[in-house]
């Protein structure tokens, strides 16, 4: 075993080295694990805030179903109720329109029977005339007899 | 076994240009040395006998050089790659960079329980630098020591001696484990005070009418941490790269088999020597952060 100058050579050596690897080499690959860590650390937080916002999302989303649902049942329950009211009113409408229709029918008919029996009383009058001529021939003073007849028509 | 040595003969005459075996091997693992001479001078080393003889006050080119080249290519890479890097997904190259990071890091988290942030980069530093020093190990034994030859023939040093894999010199080891036991030594006094350091050699584990013997015990515990982290990270290399040399010395034309099931279980030793070194790292500079024992 010859130890030399060597062995000091190494040691210095040894030394510079080891500074070198402090000051310029540890500290590149330390801030890149460092960083790596920390971009793998906000990914997963990020994801676990992600899955977070899905489930209050979907918490949200129940809800607003289940209040649109009580809207939608209150909204049908005022349609029908609403509904049933104009069926309602429709039908008085009608009721009152068909009372009205049938009361102008009926004052029409009755206009219809004062007519006929107005044109049947001018001509049961002329047919009493006329059979009182036909009887009388002639003899009888027409003018004298009209208001009696008129009168006789007035009475029908 | 005539035969082996018939097959090894041939091998150490034809392969290594006339070498012995012995002389092959110990070529390759001799270093290429600059240092100075007995009289004075300074220069390069020609032969492994002048290389011994300057003693102390030599450097080993070859390993030293290799371990610079292979960490300061391996920490402009990382700050290259560091550099371009992108927190979205990464890919490719930034991948593979990362995942080498992260389990550095995660090692240290998991062994490691105080705060210190110069812990990481320097058990990234130790554990990718061992590595690819002990992979140096896995390129054939002869190709870049020929290569340097052939350079050093250019300058007259056609037999100069190339040692490819630095962490086979225990002077890299050592330097690096001395290292982590002044870490040891700087973080125990940081932490516990002089003190608190100098009462844990001395009233442990006995308490403190036992202090001779707790010296005797702690003192060469804490002096084995280097020496231990520093020689098992060379026993190992060094023991693999022997054998890489005894089997391209001695097989001849039957070596291929014997390289290839050899570096596949190399290939295990070379990272796990590497992790074993950032273990123990981490251990020693764990415990050197303990708070001091309050009850002696």
């Amino acid at each position: 075993m010859d130890i030399t100058l060597t062995i000091i050579g190494q040691s210095v050596a040894f030394f510079v080295f080891w500074w070198f690897c402090a000051k310029y080499v540890w500290p590149l690959f330390m801030n890149v694990m460092e960083e790596r860590r920390q971009k793998i650390a906000d990914g997963l937080e990020a994801a676990a805030r992600a899955e977070k916002d899905l489930e209050l999302a979907q918490a949200k989303s129940t809800d607003q179903l289940k209040v649109a649902k009580v809207e939608a049942a209150g909204i049908i329950d005022l349609a029908n109720k609403r509904g049933s009211q104009i069926v309602d009113e429709a039908k008085d409408k009608a009721k009152e329109e068909a009372k009205r229709i049938i009361a102008g029918a009926q004052a029409d008919i009755e206009q219809e029977v004062n007519r006929a029996k107005e044109a049947l009383r001018a001509q049961v009058s002329a047919i009493a005339i006329a059979g009182a001529e036909k009887i009388l021939e002639g003899s009888i003073n027409q003018a004298a007899n009209e208001d009696m007849l008129n009168k006789l028509a007035s009475e029908l | 076994m005539a035969e082996l040595a018939d097959v090894a003969h041939a091998a150490a005459e034809h392969g290594a240009e006339g070498q012995t075996v012995q002389e092959y091997i110990t070529h390759h693992l001799s270093y290429l040395t600059y240092g100075k001479f007995p009289d004075g001078h300074w220069g390069l080393a020609h032969t492994p006998e002048e290389a011994v003889s300057m003693g102390f006050m030599s450097i080993h080119v070859d390993t030293m050089g290799w371990s610079l080249f292979i960490g300061a290519a391996f920490l402009f890479f990382f700050r290259y790659i560091g550099l371009r890097a992108t927190s979205d997904v990464p890919s490719g190259i930034q991948n593979f960079v990362e995942s080498i990071f992260e389990f550095v890091e995660s090692q240290v988290n998991s062994g490691f329980n105080y705060k210190n942030p110069h812990v990481g980069p320097l058990c990234l530093t130790v554990f990718v630098w061992i590595i690819l020093m002990n992979t140096m190990d896995l390129v054939p034994v002869d190709w870049l020591p020929e290569i340097a030859m052939a350079v050093g023939g250019l300058w007259g040093l056609e037999h100069m001696s190339f040692k490819v894999v630095p962490t086979t010199d225990p002077n890299i080891t050592m330097g690096m484990s001395i290292s982590v036991f002044f870490l040891i030594l700087y973080y125990s006094v940081k932490n516990k005070g002089l003190g608190g350091f100098l009462s844990e050699l001395a009233f442990h584990p006995f308490g403190k009418w036992m202090l001779p013997f707790n010296l005797i015990i702690e003192i060469p515990t804490l002096f084995a941490k280097p020496v231990s982290l520093g020689l098992r990270l060379f026993g190992n290399m060094y023991a693999g790269e022997l054998l890489f040399l005894l089997i391209s010395g001695l097989l001849g034309a039957y070596q291929l088999p014997a390289h290839f099931v050899w570096a596949v279980f190399h290939l295990l030793v070379v990272p796990l020597q590497a992790f074993v070194f950032m273990m123990l790292t981490i251990v020693y500079l764990n415990a050197a952060h303990e708070p001091a024992h309050g009850d002696h």
